[in-house]
């Protein structure tokens, strides 16, 4: 694809040679000038923060600080694992909405981009309607969802009644039903992933299928042994992706949850970055906050590491036969 | 490969049947039968997407003495059109107020961004200088580096430079470049020939004349790209508003609306028309960049 320029490229340098030390002098400096608002950007809000985040996370820094912090060394981190109870509970409650939510949401994107992927006259305004709920404010999805779930009056129970569902549940009141309902309201989001889902499955050579019908194979040997090793490196890019979102979600729950930085009924929606929020911005204890914001990190590059081991034996690359 | 030939009759059944190629038809189902399934399925999802979307609109339209919630739930506007529900919203609810000023960062961080990623984007992708792959590995690291860790030391910090309250925190950094927009533009920048620069230098143009002459002009489209994205992450921001604005005056529209259902006694019928009046330029920016946007984000997932 870059072969004509890449050539163009070895020649130029070739018979530049001679003239080169000047002329890459300025070039080289000019470049460098150019990447001058990436540098200060890097030092001052990147590198700074980097090394004073690490500093102030082994102190008791408040929020409006009355006197000096002390230096407390790794006090913070010995607390959050051996007292801080709902450090374990937000810590739980992430990872179970990890391991319930994205293989919900895997399938479901799946499933729509399949049939967004028929060839039929008006798919693009299909998809146009599937992909709204992917641009619309994580916060204002939250506010509707809010009213459909109203246990009495929303219309989520109204139609469970109707199918006659005598008792329905109390979704976000519920500490047993608030996490089905914040799937609820992600699953009404999942068409995003079907659109790129759906740039996955059109980039499938389509001689793999022809060959596969003349081997005789039928439509579930052809998803199973065909769609699926192709979009592997889909499925892996949106795994990656879910993982880190649930990590940092935090917009929709903050107004599900009432807005005050509290977890729901018993807790049962403390997730890692609410708990967060709550620690460092309304009780205002900043050292500690970030301390648990450092925990967060690590345990997502872990995450991210394990996935990337993960991906060499389950994901397919077309490159390497 | 010895295959070839009988494939072309295999392609012909095909074309008869017209199974789109990328994926097998559902099996032993007629074609009219398989329309009507693919058409009835994706109708289902989409009125699960538009429904909530009507009611929302229909609960908006209603003057504050009619019950918002009723049996049966009405879908869309029968009854009220109730325009003045907007009215208040936006005066005495104030939203055209949280409407300027998240309007005024959208400018401030879509300029900020797209300017200096623009800047950061050109040498790497047209300019030779020693450390160039070192350096594009490191911005592609710090595409990767988790947004938490910074956000307490960056608030303290700002907080001790009395940028707390100020709109600065939220699009000042935009102005140091999007790590994100940055491998955007220059993987785009180096598709455009090279000869063209050449060519400029030839004539006698600078480096910023060929910058700002010749490769910006040629990127219009990924910088369309950029700034679309831009707007959206701006405009539904929520995390920063909230800890860095204090006075409601200064709020965005997405802070405000959080704020608007937190209220005890609230008016449903202008919080739903404060929830139109968030949801609705994004909106209008999606369908008319839908193709390009959703074009941006499937390269982004194939190749990222």
């Amino acid at each position: 694809m870059s072969m004509p320029s890449q050539q163009l490229g070895k020649q130029e340098v070739a018979h530049a040679q001679p003239r080169r030390s000047r002329a890459a002098v300025k070039e080289e400096r000019v470049a460098y000038l150019f990447l001058a608002p990436w540098f200060a950007g890097l030092f001052l809000f990147l590198g700074v923060p980097l090394v004073y985040s690490l500093y102030i996370s082994m102190t008791d820094r408040r929020l409006i600080s009355a006197g000096k912090a002390h230096f407390l060394g790794l006090q913070n981190y010995v607390y959050m694992f051996t007292q801080d109870a709902f450090f374990y509970k937000s810590l739980f409650i992430t990872m179970k909405w990890i391991v319930l939510s994205t293989p919900l949401f895997l399938v479901a994107g799946l499933v729509i981009s399949l049939f967004l992927n028929q060839k039929y006259f008006g798919m693009n305004v299909f998809r146009t309607i599937l992909y709204i709920p992917a641009v619309v404010s994580g916060v204002a999805v939250a506010v509707l969802w809010l009213q459909l779930l109203n246990p009495e009056l929303g219309i989520v129970n109204y139609a469970l009644i109707k199918l006659g569902v005598s008792n329905p549940p109390y979704w976000l009141e519920d500490p047993e039903w608030a996490m089905p309902a914040v799937m609820l309201m992600g699953l009404w989001g999942v068409g995003g992933m079907a659109i790129i889902y759906l740039a996955g499955l059109q980039n499938i050579p389509p001689h793999l299928y022809e060959a596969a019908t003349i081997d005789g194979a039928g439509a579930w040997a052809k998803f199973r042994h065909i769609t699926l090793p192709m979009l592997s490196p889909t499925i892996f890019f949106l795994v990656l992706n879910a993982i880190i979102d649930s990590l940092l979600f935090f917009g929709p729950l903050f107004v599900l949850t009432g807005g005050t930085g509290g977890g729901g009924p018993e807790n049962s929606l403390l997730f890692y970055m609410l708990y967060l929020y709550r620690v460092a911005f309304v009780q205002g204890f900043m050292g500690y906050g970030t301390a648990l914001a450092w925990i967060l990190t690590i345990l997502g590059v872990l995450m991210v590491v394990i996935m990337m081991k993960l991906e060499r034996r389950f994901v397919f690359y077309e490159s390497e036969e | 490969m010895a295959r070839v030939a009988q494939r072309t009759e295999v392609q012909r059944t095909e074309d008869r049947t017209g199974a789109g190629p990328p994926f097998p038809r559902f099996p032993r189902l007629p074609r009219i039968l398989h329309a009507v399934f693919v058409y009835a399925v994706l109708t289902l999802a989409s009125l699960f997407i538009l429904l909530p979307v009507g009611w929302m609109l229909t609960a908006a339209l209603k003057p504050d003495t009619a019950p918002v919630f009723t049996f049966p739930p009405e879908w869309f506007p029968t009854e009220y059109w109730h325009w003045q529900t907007f009215r208040e919203t936006l005066l005495k609810e104030e939203f055209i107020r949280y409407t300027a000023n998240s309007v005024f960062l959208v400018v401030m961080t879509v300029t900020g961004a797209v300017f200096s990623s623009s800047l950061i984007a050109f040498p790497f992708a047209r300019l030779r200088f020693r450390g160039k792959n070192v350096l594009f590995t490191f911005l592609i690291a710090t595409m990767l580096l988790p947004a938490p860790v910074l956000l307490i030391p960056q608030f303290l910090l700002f907080y001790q430079i009395g940028w707390y309250g100020t709109y600065y925190p939220l699009w000042v950094p935009a102005w140091a470049g999007n790590a994100f927009f940055i491998f955007l533009m220059r993987q785009y920048m180096r598709s455009i020939p090279i000869e063209l620069d050449e060519a400029a230098r030839v004539d006698g143009a600078g480096y910023w004349t060929i910058y700002w002459r010749i490769v910006m002009p040629l990127c219009v489209p990924v910088l369309t790209v950029a700034a679309v994205f831009q707007f959206i992450g701006t405009w539904n921001d929520f995390f920063g508003p909230l800890i860095y604005l204090d006075d409601p005056e200064k709020f965005t529209v997405a802070l405000a609306l959080a704020r608007l259902v937190q209220r005890v006694g609230t008016e449903w019928n202008e919080v739903m028309a404060a929830n139109l009046i968030v949801i609705l330029p994004v909106l209008l920016v999606y369908f008319f960049a839908q193709d390009k946007l959703i074009g941006g984000i499937a390269n982004v997932g194939l190749k990222g």
